[in-house]
This record gives C-alpha cells, structure tokens and sequence, in this order.
C-alpha cells in the first residue's frame, strides 16, 4: 500500500490518499482533528471541521484547525451550497436523526462525499444476534444498546439501496475488516465497516 | 472621575469621521504596549477592551493599584505571549483613561460634556485603525477581544477587513439584544436621575453623579455574573456589621446580605475610576451596535454574512454556557453568518460558572484555546 499517510485509521488514510491536492474539505463530526490535520499538512487542504464535543473541538483549535461545535443534524444547513470539494462523514451516518437526509446535506454542501460507517450485517453481529438473541456488543459497536449514539444501524446493502433511493452515484467503495482492507466479494457478510465515495449522479439539483 | 492616568497617547492627524455624521476634530488616543515589535511588523495583537476596561492590560492600574484586567492571559509565558507578540491595547474614544471622550476639553477649553458627538462601535474601532496607521502597522496578527472588545474585534474585521489576520471574539454578540438595551437604559437612567449629573455638566462642580453611576454598575453588575455563582458566592448569607457583630437582619435597609454588601462596594469603587458621562456614551454605542444593520444594501435588511463578505482573517469565537448577557445562540449567529460567508471559524461553547465574567477568570480552557487559535 502506498498510503500518503500511516496510523490513521484505515478508513481515514483512504479518504486522505483520494482527496485531491488544495481542495476544500468539510470534515462533519470530526473528533480530535487527525484526519483534518493529515489533510492540511500532506495535501494542503482547506479543511474545516464540524464536532458536538466540546472536548475535542477545543483540541482541534489549539493545533490551528477551524472547527465549529455544533451538532451536524442541525448545522450543516448554515453552509452554502457547493461550499466543499469533499463532505466528509467517517463513522457518524448512523448517529443522524436522519441519515437520508444527511447524505442530501452532504452533496449539497460537498461535490463529492466520503462516507464510513459500521457494517450491522457483518458475520460477528449477526452471529451474536441469531446465537444470543441480543443486540451485539462489538469493536466497533461498543456501547450497549440502551447507552449507544447509533441508533440507524445500517448494513452495506442498506446504504447502496438508500443510495439508488436518493439518486447517489457511489464512485468508490472500500471494506475493512480488524483494520485492514478486505476485498469486495462478500462485504455485507465479510466487512466490519465500509467506506464509500458518492457524488451525484445526475445533474438534478438537490431536493430541499 | 476623568483621571489623566501615565499613558502612552498620540494625537491622530485628521478628524475622525463618525456613523452620526459628525467628525471629532484632534482625537487623542492613549494606550499602552507590551512585548517588543518585530522588524517587519508581523507580530502585532491588538486587544479590544470591555465597556469600562482599559488599556492597561497587563499592568498595574494607575487608579485602583490592582493588577491589569487580563494580567492572567496577557505576559511572558502566558496564553497571549508577551515574548512573542507585540500586543496593543487602546481606551477606546469616548472612554476616560486618556482617549479622547466626554470628559476631555472641547474646542472651547471646556469639556464636551454632552456635547461629545454620540459615538458607535465602529467609531471605536476607527479610532483603534488611527492608531494603528500611526504605529504603521498594516496588518495585525491578530485583535482579540471580550464582550464589548469582541464587537470591536468582529467590526474591525467587518469594516477593515485587511487589518487583521485573525480574529478572536469572546463572549460577545453582533447585534445588542431589546435585554442588552434594557438593561443599559436602566443604568443610563440610574445616572441621569441623580441630580449631581447635572444635565452632564459636572465637571466643574466638585460633585459628580457617583450615586447614579454605582447604580448603574449595579444593575450591570449583576448582569456579568450567573444566578449559579450568586448563590455559590453568597448564597442568603448576612453580612457582618462594622462593629464586629455577627450578621442579623437589621429589620431595616442596611446592607444586611452579603451579596447587597458586594454590589454596594462593587458600585463605588467604580465611581473612582470611571467617569458617568462615558458610560452614557459607550452603552450608547454597544446598544446601536448591529452588525447586520451596518451592512444593509439598497435598503434591504442586513445579512449578517455579507458583512464578512471581503474577510480573509481566520475566525474564532468562544461563549461560555453560563453567560446569559451575550449566550452562546448570540455567538452561534456569529458563527453561521461567518460559515455562510464561507469564512474560516472555529467556535467552541467553554463550560465555566463565572457567567459573562467568565472570559476575564481562570478558565483553563480558554487559555488553550486563545493560546492555540493565535499560533
């Protein structure tokens, strides 16, 4: 792998090998700010971020990022259109009130989208639910059910059906299973969470 | 009253034109410095003070003895780094430490009393941009500020949008809500009822309006704290008596509670160091302030976004989620607009319980934040 860039996450370091050189970037729900920093430091990106936690926004400042605290559900509708080259939504689709109408945001604000969630049709969970009958406690679904902040659980066939729903074109898509990129064959079984690239796939403006 | 503090000050060479129409012939503005100034001029921070701050910063109060009002953010090693940055602060025009204001003589060698033009934030911030040309520094690093320093903060980058690189506005507003004017016409009228105000001519007759003025700072007072820190601070707790007795209730109007004793002192110490008619002023100027408004074209109400139209500057605001004068919605505003003009902003709401007086306290947070967002 010629990643531009090592120890982020591997979804992370694809988005960052995709982006292109001196581009905008929103990154929505952005956490500490790595994957922003990767971007200004080894692309030139002009990235701004958007994070609910009040933690991690003021740590986002202080390496000279520009994010706002705020809640993606609500805030994102303060941006123009077209504003951003790239949306980007690692980890966070199934935290929105309304995923669908996230992803509207996301290609009205961005060109283009890079999209990344857990995959709920993964082996583990279904294992778990079919041999426990319980909602599945993973690595990358930690929390217990009554506690977790993803309450739209989706699978990979999911996102590509809301996607033809929606009029979304997905351009790209990567799997990834114990941090490490697995091949396509299977992903709904074999993916622990996918990472998708989409755009708009017609000219049609974006519905309101 | 209108004390003459050991300031620096320069005389601007050309009359100040103001949003009233008018022009202030001979502006004096005082201010002070701290840290060296780079060869090529790059390091300058120009800091915005509050409604009754001060130039002095960082130093001891030539009045009151007590330390400068950001003494905790502002010197070597601290957040702002005097070791680094070349910061100027300036009493804005209308103010009493030496800028020119009510207070200072008129034309006629007597003083303007009412007679000093009413003056706005962007006025202000004219004044600051006079000074700035005469330091000849064209860009600044950054110019930061509180409250009233961030209305000036976000006006100087609104108006001059060339003069600033970046731009910190903390707990403060674009617009003055009907409860900020409220509560300023309360204070206003506190001081134009006391009869020693004498229409605003006072300063001839050994006896200033001080009963009015401590009212006013009051009623303000209260406003710059949260009902959370009241409790905390003094909760229903009576005051001891001069005599050393143990606090009762005096069945009469006595500072009687703690916190009446607190405001009571609060509002005096005040009428030492501050002069009534520059507080008519300048709550005058933040109640007209309204970014939006100022920005309106072709008679169409103001965008607040198209008054960052032309910014280039970086932007960070900080709200604090116990201030109930300038609440964080008001910094959000700011923010939006600041988004819409796809401007680049950071903004975080900072958890502390001091209320609006919080960004003058110690909040560890906001020196990481400051200290970050000017690197």
């Amino acid at each position: 792998m010629s990643r531009a860039s090592t120890g982020l996450r591997p979804d992370l370091a694809v988005i960052l090998d995709h982006i292109e050189p001196g581009s905008r970037a929103l990154d929505v729900g952005c956490g500490d700010g790595v994957l922003m920093a990767a971007l200004r430091d080894q692309k030139q990106v002009d990235a701004r971020g958007i994070e609910i936690d009040g933690g991690c926004v003021e740590r986002c400042v202080a390496q000279g990022l520009s994010v706002v605290q705020g809640d993606a559900d609500r805030d994102l509708s303060f941006y123009p259109d077209g504003a951003f080259d790239y949306a980007i939504l690692s980890q966070t689709l199934q935290t929105a009130a309304r995923p669908d109408r996230m992803l509207q945001e996301l290609l009205r604000v961005g060109r283009r989208a890079f999209v990344s969630f857990p995959n709920f049709a993964y082996w583990r969970m279904r294992w778990s639910l079919l041999s426990k009958g319980r909602m599945p406690v993973t690595r990358h679904l930690p929390v217990t059910w009554y506690e977790t902040q993803n309450i739209h659980h989706v699978t990979v066939r999911d996102f590509e059906s809301l996607a033809g729903d929606l009029d979304i074109a997905i351009s790209n898509r990567w799997f990834f299973t114990n941090e490490r990129e697995v091949g396509e064959s299977g992903a709904n079984w074999r993916a622990e969470y996918a990472l998708f690239e989409v755009g708009r796939s017609s000219a049609k403006a974006p519905q309101a | 009253m209108a004390p003459s503090p050991a300031t620096q000050a320069i005389t601007l060479p050309d009359p100040l034109p103001l949003d009233s129409g008018e022009a202030l012939e001979h502006v004096q503005i005082a201010y002070e410095t701290y840290g060296e100034l780079a060869a090529d001029k790059s390091n300058a921070i120009l800091l915005c003070h509050a409604l009754t701050g001060d130039q002095f910063v960082a130093r001891e109060h030539p009045v009151t003895g007590k330390p400068g009002w950001w003494a905790r953010m502002v010197g070597p090693g601290k957040p702002i780094d005097t070791d680094r940055y070349h910061v100027i602060c300036a009493n804005v025009i209308g103010s009493c430490m030496g800028s020119t204001g009510p207070a200072s003589d008129a034309a006629d060698g007597k003083p303007y009393a009412m007679r000093f033009p009413v003056i706005t934030i962007r006025d202000m911030v004219r004044g600051l941009v006079g000074l700035l040309d005469q330091l000849e520094i064209a860009q600044l690093h950054a110019v930061v500020g509180g409250s009233m320093g961030g209305m000036q903060a976000l006006s100087l980058a609104a108006n001059f949008p060339e003069r600033a690189a970046r731009v910190l506005a903390i707990a403060s507003t674009a617009r003055h809500s009907a409860q900020n004017i409220a509560f300023h016409e309360v204070g206003r009228q506190a001081i134009m009822a006391d009869p020693n105000w004498a229409e605003g001519d006072y300063y001839a007759t050994g006896a200033a309006p001080d009963a009015g003025l401590a009212v006013a700072r009051m009623a303000a007072h209260i406003t710059y704290l949260s009902e959370a820190g009241l409790t905390d601070k003094f909760g229903r707790r009576l005051q001891d008596r001069p005599d050393g007795t143990k606090g009762a209730k005096s069945f009469g109007f006595d500072a009687d509670f703690q916190v009446e004793s607190y405001l009571r002192y609060q509002g005096s110490g005040f009428t030492r160091r501050f002069d009534a008619n520059s507080y008519l002023y300048i709550t005058r100027a933040m109640d007209y302030f309204d970014l939006a408004e100022e920005h309106a074209k072709d008679g169409k109400e103001g965008r607040l976004a198209d008054a960052f139209a032309d910014s280039k500057a970086r932007f960070c605001l900080v709200s604090f989620d116990s201030d109930w004068l300038y609440p964080t919605a008001e910094s959000r505003h700011v923010v939006h607009a600041l988004n819409a003009a796809g401007a680049p902003v950071s903004f975080v709401e900072l958890s502390a319980p001091f209320g609006h007086d919080s960004f003058l306290l110690d909040v560890p947070e906001l020196d990481r934040v400051v200290k970050g967002f000017i690197e």
